[in-house]
């Protein structure tokens, strides 16, 4: 099965490993993964800001990037969104892109949805194992794909893995205050939105939070660094637990200041 | 965008209760110094989490007991029907009013604010009337009625007993279903001690207690009530109050005249559709089966009913006051949409913005919240309330609770391209500029490449910790001061740098690994 990785903007720049692992995984199970040089960012800084006509161009250029692929998997779950729900009228104006834009937006699909819905992975077949405690935080976008009937799959998955201790974020469906520029427009609302979730990640004690989204992921950690002071769980995609859960990927070593990564922090 | 006369008019030199500039601020109106207030004032962020988390939690599971997986069909089902009336609404308005006076009331028809409070206060003077009670309504509310009443003469009392705290108070609502949402109860006891001369007790029931006695004195002298409408029923010609206290009931058993203003969106075809509505209505406002009273009134006091207003008459003030303008904006996604709001808060209750912000006030106007950002500019303009629209990181909370299926979140971004389009407020140049290069930038994958590898020299250069993991790609740092307007990303977090190592080398040497193992 020939698969392309939109890799998204902030993963490529910020969360390059969970592009490798979302590569490393794919692969594993037997996809031939391909990587458009052309991409760069889905447009929807420029879509939520209210920038249409810019938001336009990119959707363009990505639906035309991404139209040979029969399937196109993106390691960020408000990048799957965006394309799956806004290209479509984003390129209303001309029909043959309308009909492209349809076609992306059908083949697009969320990693972890990829995974269980289209390659039907299971996870008890592949001997996952992966020791630590770690709990996960569901990036809303993954509610619009939720409502066109892709629950979210992670937990399940993070549930599977041998060795794993899973522990549900208290109220892990509030949002962590990200929201694109509303995190630079209104700091004192977003800042305390991500006190909030960041508490809710101390609480449970982990070690490892895991985040399908890479603005989430740099928000809760972020918060979560200067509520500790520098000290923060590790945090990672679901791509990277698999690789590593399944031996594609080492785990790497801890970052300083948090050499004994592998203990749970007290709470 | 077209503004609406702004709803000062004949009153505007009355003497405004405390509340007033809560709600109606200098204009345009921006959130940053109520909002710098209410992020540092924790208890009241705690009031409003407390009571909206508990009614949004209750609202789910009162939503899953009775609809279980039925619940998406009864939401379709309700906004089918709220649509279906916005968009024959003249038909349904010709028909309401023929029913409405066929059945002995009076129609009046409000263009906006200031016609509605004058035919109010025409009502008042023609009727003698002096002292009014008022039960709880968001449309008096936008229409600033109190005030004008007051001014003219009407003592008039508010008998919702949130609103009536709030009153004694000097204080404006925070939320559209709890007026009191940002008050506790130790606020009460001191405001009953101060106005009523009551005794100091904290007690709930020795509160309402207190407050029902009041009151009661009220009705029995009151000549006028005045009542808001959740639904309007076409083809009965009937008003619909729901309450819990059952004030609304006694606003209007025991006067002579009875006024019910009511926007043009509260109009339902008929009584069948009423029934879905209520269902969904009170569920989502405080998750109970119904309110504990649901009022219908149809026309004046008949001979053999044993109360009800009947020498004044019952007056229904159909107010439009932006509405027009809105229905005109039809089809799918257009702002017509906003107008199936049958205000049941379920959307204030779930947004964790409306809980940092402290409730209602920041948002400057009487709707708050989520449905507040996104129908304040659509009725009152968008260079009115420029940041409105902004304030909310998208997450979509609010669209899963609407019983009536508004999709808030889509609004929100559409009125932020309207506003591209106008350029406003100040500093949104300056941001347009920005984006139009990063778009520029990202629109070709060279400067990208350049841009994306001149970011990470830099930050990591800037970075204050590290250096991070020996895996290149774990190698992070970290910054606790961004500089320029990135310092506010800074303020309350730290910013992580890219890693050491980028994603494209990796994939090359991965390609070339791959294509080098295949042909061998
Ligand atoms: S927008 Fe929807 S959820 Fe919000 S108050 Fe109106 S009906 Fe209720």
């Amino acid at each position: 099965m020939k698969v392309a990785l939109l890799i998204t903007c902030l993963t490529e720049n910020f969360f390059p490993r969970a592009g490798v692992a979302a590569v490393k995984v794919l692969e594993h199970l037997g996809c031939e993964v391909h990587f458009p040089r052309d991409q760069t960012c889905c447009g929807q800084p420029m879509f939520n800001s209210g920038h249409h006509a810019h938001a336009r161009d990119l959707a363009e250029r990505t639906v035309r990037i991404f139209a040979p692929w029969e399937h196109v998997v993106t390691p960020s779950a408000s990048c799957a969104a965006m394309v799956r729900e806004h290209y479509p009228a984003l390129l209303a104006d001309d029909p043959a892109l309308r009909a492209a834009a349809e076609s992306l937006a059908h083949r697009t699909h969320e990693f972890a949805s990829f995974l269980t819905r289209v390659l039907n992975f299971d996870p008890r077949a592949h001997g996952l194992r992966w020791d630590g405690a770690a709990t996960y935080h569901p990036a809303c976008h993954l509610r619009a794909l939720a409502r066109e009937g892709a629950p979210d799959a992670t937990p399940a998955l993070l549930r599977s893995i041998d060795g794993l201790r899973y522990t549900p974020l208290d109220r892990a469906d509030q949002c962590c205050g990200f929201g694109g520029l509303f995190a630079v427009t209104y700091p004192d609302l977003s800042g305390a939105m991500a006190r909030d979730k960041a508490d809710a990640v101390r609480a449970t004690g982990a070690n490892a939070l895991v985040c399908n989204d890479a603005g989430c992921a740099m928000n809760i950690t972020g918060a979560c660094r200067r509520a500790g002071r520098g000290e923060a769980p590790r945090t990672l995609s679901l791509a990277e637990v698999l690789a590593e859960a399944l031996g594609l990927m080492p785990e790497p070593r801890a970052s300083v200041g948090d050499e004994n990564g592998s203990e749970a922090p007290q709470p | 965008m077209s503004s609406p006369a702004h709803p000062t008019g004949p009153v505007a030199s009355a003497p405004a209760p405390g509340g007033d500039h809560l709600l109606e601020p200098p204009l345009p109106y921006r959130m940053a110094p109520r909002l710098a207030r209410a992020t540092k004032d924790i208890q009241l962020q705690q009031f409003v989490a407390t009571a909206t988390r508990l009614k949004d939690t209750k609202r789910i599971a009162s939503f899953e007991a009775t609809f279980g997986d039925r619940l998406g069909a009864v939401r379709d089902l309700a906004a089918s029907i709220k649509q279906h009336t916005l968009d024959h609404l003249d038909h349904y308005l010709e028909q309401f009013i023929d029913n409405a006076q066929r059945a002995g009331a009076i129609v009046h028809y409000a263009a906006d604010a200031a016609e509605a409070r004058n035919i109010c206060l025409r009502i008042a003077r023609d009727t003698n009337s002096t002292l009014c009670v008022k039960s709880k309504s968001m449309v008096t509310e936008e229409i600033r009625l109190l005030p004008a009443l007051e001014a003219a003469g009407v003592k008039t009392v508010e008998t919702d007993l949130g609103e009536f705290i709030l009153q004694l108070d000097g204080d404006a609502p925070s939320h559209i279903v709890t007026p009191m949402i940002h008050k506790d109860r130790t606020a009460v006891a001191r405001a009953f001690v101060r106005e009523l001369g009551a005794p100091y007790t904290e007690d709930p029931a020795q509160l309402t207690g207190i407050a029902r006695e009041h009151l009661r004195g009220l009705y029995r002298r009151a000549d006028l009530g005045i009542t808001g409408a959740n639904f309007l029923v076409a083809s009965t010609g009937s008003v619909v109050v729901c309450t819990n206290e059952g004030n609304a009931g006694f606003c209007i058993s025991g006067t002579r005249t009875h006024i019910v203003v009511a926007g043009i969106e509260k109009l339902i075809p008929g009584p069948e559709h009423l029934a879905v509505l209520l269902k969904l209505l009170a569920r989502s406002s405080t998750a109970q089966p119904l309110t504990v009273y649901t009022t219908l009134i149809t026309g004046p006091r008949k001979q053999h009913d044993p109360d009800g207003p009947d020498q004044g008459g019952v007056h229904i003030i159909l107010l439009d006051n932006g509405r027009t303008d809105l229905l005109r904006r039809g089809g799918p996604g257009g702002a017509r949409e906003i107008l199936r709001c049958i205000r049941c808060g379920a959307c204030l209750n779930a947004c964790p913005v409306f809980r940092k912000a402290g409730g209602g006030h920041a948002y400057g106007a009487v709707y708050s919240g989520p449905i507040g950002a996104i129908l304040t500019p659509s009725l009152k303009g968008l260079h009115n309330y420029p940041d409105l629209p902004h304030a909310s990181s998208l997450c979509g909370a609010c669209g899963d609770a609407c019983p009536v299926c508004i999709d808030i979140p889509a609004h929100l971004i559409r009125l932020r391209a309207e506003m591209t389009g106008l350029g406003l407020p100040r500093g949104m140049r300056a941001r347009k500029a920005v984006i139009a290069l990063w778009t520029f930038l990202l629109k070709h994958p060279r400067l990208y490449r350049l841009a994306a590898a001149t970011q990470r020299t830099i930050l990591r250069a800037l970075a204050d910790d590290g250096p991070g993991a020996p895996d290149p790609m774990a190698d992070r740092r970290w910054l606790s001061a961004l500089p320029g307007p990135a310092a506010a990303w800074t303020q309350h977090r730290d910013f992580p740098t890219p890693p050491a190592a980028d994603f494209r080398s990796w994939w090359t040497a991965h390609e070339r690994a791959r294509h080098g193992g295949r042909d061998s």
